[in-house]
């Protein structure tokens, strides 16, 4: 018999997986109007598994397990509701027959089923009806397995605010008849942008989030990257846009342990031990950078995995093909016009010909007002003054910019930085 | 377009050997499975359902209850589907590739009747 601490962890990391593969399935079934409905199934499912696994120990398949329980229920949910018409139209038909409904929920929760419906229900979070920030709550929510609680935590905000986010989300499901399908053909680029923009958001969420939980922050990117690779292995979603992302996510995946040091604190690209960098992630990055370089349109999501993977190969900051960056932020800038890209580009520059011409380029920036509460423009004009050696220009903008951040670790640096002026 | 009644007699000891083979069993419900959905993408579909053995029938303008209906187990209707059809002999031809065959004795087709005004 397993010890009870060891079941908690095994099952919680399972629990997580699997979950948001049981909401999908069962959510083909059910429709998206009865979400509530079927995390109900699931949160019954997991909680008998709590129990019988508490004293019989893990399964040898518990997966297998976990889907045998969550059919069996269905099944009976399947049988009350076909009666009251409540269930998805799509496949309402064969849940209706008892001489097809069995059949039809043993092909469901199978290994390729799974995966689409996964496709699919990424699909229905990101409708264009449910704002940015709730989509990426309901994928947290329905396919990663969060509890409101760990996606506050991520978010740095209260529970309170994601269960309002959660309920609107699910409000949409309910009221707009989504269908849990991939978009048509003519629909399927522009919704996949949608999906896109949201796991961008996600995997950033992780991987600069001011939260202070690593853990957290590293699921959240391994499960962009995750969904990610997921519309990669669908033909209809395996368009290059989808690769740039893929390696986009790797590269940065690839440097995320070795950004903190041992007691927390953010270590700078020349800081780091880039030995410590996992090479695999680079080459599938590289690798997925490759497949990216399909079709005629170039998007945001090329360049700016064109920008990591010359951070990712260069051996030291001091090799780093600033030049090459430089080239690249301009294509970027071209594309988004967004005052942060301009930012990054005058970091670049400073990198390329001195902290003189990145504080010119600072002060070409368009619109450069919307950056007035972004904590990175006055740490950049303080590590610009700092190279400058003018201390008190420095020590004003770090200041200003510790100000500015909740990050414990960004203010960690900042006052790293600011102790070094004197 | 018209509606006819399938009525699925017989088959039960062959159908009960067969459900100790869960395969063989798995597999069937799996050709009813592909049966209905190819029904449904036809538009044949209407509804139907297999029967429990047991019921009871009322006789005797309802003044006399039975258990039942306790006829031989070859008779006996197991199953019913509704169809949609054009006429009863693209009904007859649906109803050849119905799986109740692999066990079962015989499908009675009869069509819904119009009573007159």
């Amino acid at each position: 018999m397993q010890t009870e601490g060891r079941i908690q962890d095994e099952v919680s990391h399972l629990f997580r997986r699997e979950s948001g593969k049981m909401v999908s399935v069962l959510t083909r079934v059910f429709g998206p109007h009865n979400i509530d409905l079927v995390e109900d199934v699931v949160q019954d499912t997991l909680l008998k598994a709590l129990e019988q696994w508490r004293f019989r120990g893990i399964p040898e398949n518990p997966s297998g397990w976990l889907y045998t329980v969550a059919k069996n229920k269905a099944l009976d949910i399947v049988r009350r509701e076909r009666l009251k018409n409540n269930l998805n139209d799509e496949i309402a038909y064969l849940l209706k027959s008892e001489y097809s409904v069995i059949p039809t929920l043993h092909e469901l929760f199978s290994k390729s089923e799974i995966q689409d419906d996964q496709l699919r229900m990424m699909f229905v979070c990101c409708h264009p009806s449910i704002s940015q920030e709730t989509q990426v709550a309901m994928i947290l929510k329905t396919l990663c397995g969060f509890g409101v609680r760990e996606i506050a935590s991520a978010f740095i905000t209260n529970d309170e605010v994601i269960q309002k986010r959660i309920y609107r989300g699910k409000q949409v499901f309910r009221e707009e008849q989504i269908a849990l399908e991939l978009p048509s053909e003519v629909h399927l680029e522009d919704r996949l942008d949608g999906v896109l923009q949201a796991l961008y958001l996600l995997f950033n969420e992780g991987y600069s989030s001011a939260s202070s939980d690593e853990l957290i922050r590293k699921d959240l990117a391994e499960e962009a990257l995750r969904l990610t690779l997921m519309l990669t292995e669908n033909e209809r979603t395996a368009l290059p846009q989808v690769y740039a992302l893929s390696a986009l996510m790797m590269f940065h995946l690839a440097r995320l342990s070795s950004r903190i040091d041992e007691s927390g604190n953010i270590l700078l690209l020349d800081e780091q031990d880039r030995s410590k960098w996992d090479e695999r992630f680079i080459a599938r990055g590289l690798e997925y950078l490759d497949r990216s370089a399909s079709g005629d349109e170039l998007t945001t999501y090329h360049i700016e995995a064109a920008i990591a993977s010359v951070h990712a190969t260069a051996r030291s900051s001091r090799e780093t093909d600033w030049a090459q960056i430089v080239v690249l932020y301009n294509k970027l800038y071209d594309k988004n016009r967004s005052p942060v890209t301009a930012l990054n580009r005058s970091i670049a520059i400073s990198e390329l010909k001195g902290p003189k011409a990145g504080l010119a380029a600072i002060d070409t920036i368009e619109n450069l007002n919307l950056l007035h509460d972004y904590f990175l423009l006055p740490a950049a004009k303080g590590e610009f003054y700092s190279r400058l050696n003018d201390t008190e220009n420095a020590y004003k903008y770090f200041t200003e910019a510790l100000n500015l951040t909740d990050s414990v670790y960004e203010k960690k640096l900042l006052q790293k930085k600011i102790a070094r002026l004197e | 377009m018209n509606e006819y009644l399938y009525l699925l007699r017989g088959g039960d000891e062959a159908r009960i050997a067969a459900k100790n083979d869960p395969e063989a069993w798995g597999a069937h419900m799996m050709q009813w499975k592909t049966w209905i959905e190819s029904l449904e993408a036809k538009g044949h579909l209407s509804g139907g359902q297999p029967l429990a053995d047991s019921g009871r029938v009322l006789r005797e303008k309802a003044k006399k209850v039975t258990d039942g209906p306790f006829i031989e187990g070859k008779e006996i209707v197991g199953g019913y589907l509704l169809i949609k059809a054009k006429d009863l002999d693209e009904a007859t031809e649906i109803a050849k590739d119905c799986p109740h065959f692999v066990y079962g004795k015989s499908v009675e087709i009869r069509e819904v009747k119009q009573l007159a005004m």
